[in-house]
């Protein structure tokens, strides 16, 4: 079913611009530690520094990436040596980057999206006193993000990883006066650890099987391995997969990190930070094309994640928590693709660059409609918005026609890809996938018709209005974005990301759409038809109490929290008090009873000295009696 | 010469002593008891050297008569003491050393 050799594209020395790659990196990292040392000195322009923090690092990553343009396809991929990390006996682990073409798309995604969204935040942080601290985590995040994305080994992009989790939890928990933000940066960073343990159980694996985690050494030495070890690393990478791109079971710490500001949203958990886990499916793709068994427990995630994200957002009344539903399913579409191997890899990376676009867009616009509806975030309380919001209004549905797939916008393209390879590695994953967007497309006008359209609900003294220009500004941009990089990278990005994923890209047309994708927008055509006439009703200002079960296990985000509740914290606390009671029991009772027992034969003893010195004398007879006797007897016998 | 028959002197001395020892309470007595046992031993001792033809049971006799002379002056001096403080030489008064 795969093909069993791979092509390995070996990385070249870097030259030229190249050299300073690292500076992608510590240049957001040097704006971080002026921020938060410079502390409220830098009130008054820390947010411009923060913005020309992601600015400056896009305007490299554009230059990086014109370079690559111009360099021969072979020497594409640049190694570049930054440090020795840790050298233990032969062992050694350097710091170094890798720039290939995945990377630097990422690199431009991250900069590029995050460049929009700090400009976004401007306005949208105005009124925050603690605005330069805001900026200051922001930047931390990039520099993590792209020290994840250009590392050139696991290890290195584990400190990466490990980065983008703190400054999720940082910016989760930024308002951290409000007991549920707190709570839910506490839960992010928690299961996030579990995802930990996976990656750091790859590694262990890897290095004790190849004594390396660098990829092009692993790639190299993976096939030599025993497949049971192969299909071990590929299932631990996608524990740590799951982890951190919210999928099932470790998703339920998507849905609480709402909690943090809209930006933040927006850029960590919809545009980048979550889709790090197919980046890192994608990335060790060599270990996946020889374990038929983990690439097909990736598949199984990504196909029940995307049925479940549609699920949450098709119950949730909440803006945002439909929206992180949706993102949820969005990257269970590109964890199905990245599970299908070569063909699926480019597809996946496809679908999370657009979706980086548009899903950002409509995270900003709910952050637009919150601003303009005083933080509120129940969809019962919007409608009519179409009026007095018009930019939003018009930003938000190219998203909306994005995400849902219709054509030509991008989420067309790149869901459609994702559709036609599931199909082809099995009708069951296709007919769900395309089952997925149907629902998707109904959830998706379940939000435009609440939000947008019908009548009137706002809550008394809400005054609805336009956002500020700088915040209309990027919105503007990300639509234009979800419009046309469907289109524009249709055949490109699969062509230009055929190295690093071990893609043989066929021709694919933009105008050129096969019958999956006809048979999916008709489902789609049909999920917007059903959320129209459901939602055209009138619609309660407040939720209502009685619900059927579905809807009820969608609002408690699949009851994951009851669960995890049940099992691991009853589960886990029954657990400890067991070993305690062994420990209290079994352990401490066998050393009292011994303290107990030598205590009392002592209490025994001290009877027998009276300190009447008849009786000791009459011990000393008995005593020398038996030792004659046994003396005697032994000489006898 | 039966040496039997000093080492049956020996063992009605020695069971004299220990019979004494045990059941009389006046310290005087029961520290002549402890002196005849000694003596006992002596006894046979000396004999067993008669027997063996050697000097070792003599030698060892001596040491115990050097022993218990040393200890007489002790013993004696201790019974002494307890008599002028307690004014009894009963050995089942003086039960406090348990303490």
């Amino acid at each position: 079913m795969y093909p069993m050799e791979m092509e390995i594209v070996d990385p070249v020395a870097a030259t030229g611009i190249f050299q300073f790659a690292w500076a992608l990196i510590a240049w957001p990292l040097l704006v971080t530690a002026i921020l938060l040392l410079a502390g409220k000195a830098s009130n008054s322009w820390g947010h411009l520094l923060g913005v020309a923090g992601a600015v400056g690092d896009f305007v490299l990553a554009v230059v990086l990436w014109i370079q690559m343009i111009g360099t021969e396809v072979p020497n594409r991929a640049v190694k570049v040596p930054v440090t020795e990390w840790m050298t233990i006996g032969t062992m050694s682990v350097r710091a170094d980057l890798l720039v290939d073409q995945l990377s630097i798309l990422f690199a431009l995604l991250v900069t590029g999206v995050g460049s929009l969204i700090f400009c976004y935040s401007i306005g949208y942080m105005a009124h925050d006193p603690n605005r330069r601290r805001f900026f200051a985590y922001l930047n931390l995040f990039i520099a993590a993000m792209l020290t994840l994305v250009l590392a050139d080994n696991y290890a290195l992009l584990f400190i990466g990883w490990e980065g983008v989790g703190l400054a999720s939890y940082l910016l989760i928990s930024f308002w951290q006066h409000r007991n549920s933000a707190a709570l839910a940066g506490k839960k992010a960073f928690l299961v996030n650890r579990v995802g930990d343990l996976g990656l750091l159980c790859a590694m262990f694996t890897m290095f004790a099987l190849f004594g390396s985690v660098n990829f092009n050494q692993v790639n190299h030495a993976i096939s030599g391995a025993p497949a049971t070890w192969i299909t071990a690393i590929g299932i631990f990478l996608l524990v740590a997969a799951c982890g951190k791109s919210a999928q099932v079971p470790l998703q339920s710490w998507l849905l609480d990190a709402m909690e943090g500001p809209t930006p933040v949203s927006a850029l960590i958990h919809a545009a980048t930070m979550v889709t790090a886990g197919v980046y890192l499916v994608v990335r060790s793709h060599a270990i996946y094309e020889l374990t038929n068994a983990a690439s097909l427990a990736v598949m199984v995630v990504g196909v029940v994640t995307l049925l479940a994200g549609a699920w949450v957002g098709s119950t949730k009344d909440d803006i945002k928590k439909v929206l992180a539903g949706s993102t949820m399913s969005q990257i269970g579409y590109m964890m199905l693709a990245a599970g299908i191997g070569p063909a699926g890899g480019a597809f996946a990376i496809f679908h999370l660059f657009t979706h980086g676009f548009f899903k950002a867009n409509m995270f900003l616009g709910a952050g637009s409609v919150m601003h303009a509806m005083d933080d509120d975030t129940d969809m019962r309380h919007f409608g009519a918005l179409r009026k007095v919001m018009p930019w939003t209004f018009g930003t938000f549905a190219m998203g909306y026609l994005a995400i849902i797939g219709i054509p030509p916008l991008a989420g067309f393209y790149s869901k459609d890809h994702i559709v036609v390879a599931a199909w082809e590695r099995g009708p069951v994953f296709g007919v769900l996938a395309m089952i997925g967007a149907a629902i998707t497309a109904f959830y998706m006008t379940r939000l435009m018709m609440m939000t947008f359209l019908g009548d009137k609900r706002w809550a008394e003294g809400i005054h609805p209005h336009e956002s500020p220009a700088i915040m209309v500004g990027p919105l503007v941009v990300l639509a234009i974005g979800s419009a046309v990089l469907g289109v524009v990278l249709n055949n490109a990005i699969q062509v230009w990301l055929a190295p690093p994923t071990g893609h043989h890209p066929h021709e694919l047309a933009w105008y050129h759409v096969p019958w999956q994708g006809w048979a999916t927008l008709l489902l789609v055509i049909l999920g917007v038809a059903v959320g129209y006439l459901v939602y055209r009703r009138p619609i309660a200002f407040d939720a209502p109490g009685k619900v059927n079960p579905l809807v009820y296990i969608g609002r408690n985000d699949l009851l994951a929290d009851k669960f995890n509740h049940l099992v691991f914290v009853r589960g886990g606390g029954a657990l400890a008090s067991g070993i305690a009671l062994v420990d209290d029991v079994i352990v401490d009772g066998a050393v009292r009873s011994l303290a107990g027992g030598t205590k009392g034969l002592g209490g025994v003893l001290r009877r027998t000295q009276t300190g009447y010195s008849r009786s000791y004398g009459l011990t000393m007879v008995l005593g020398a009696v038996i030792i004659a006797a046994v003396l005697i007897l032994g000489r006898l016998g | 010469m039966d040496p039997n028959a000093y080492l049956i002197l020996s063992a009605i001395l020695f069971t004299i002593g220990v019979v004494g020892f045990l059941t009389r309470r006046n310290a005087l007595i029961a520290f002549m008891s402890a002196e005849l046992m000694l003596n006992a031993s002596n006894l046979a001792m000396v004999t067993f050297s008669h027997v063996t033809g050697n000097l070792y049971g003599q030698v060892g006799a001596f040491f115990v008569m050097v022993v218990a002379a040393a200890e007489v002056v002790v013993g004696l001096a201790i019974i002494m003491i307890i008599f002028k403080t307690r004014r009894s030489a009963s050995v089942d008064d003086q039960s406090q050393l348990k303490y």
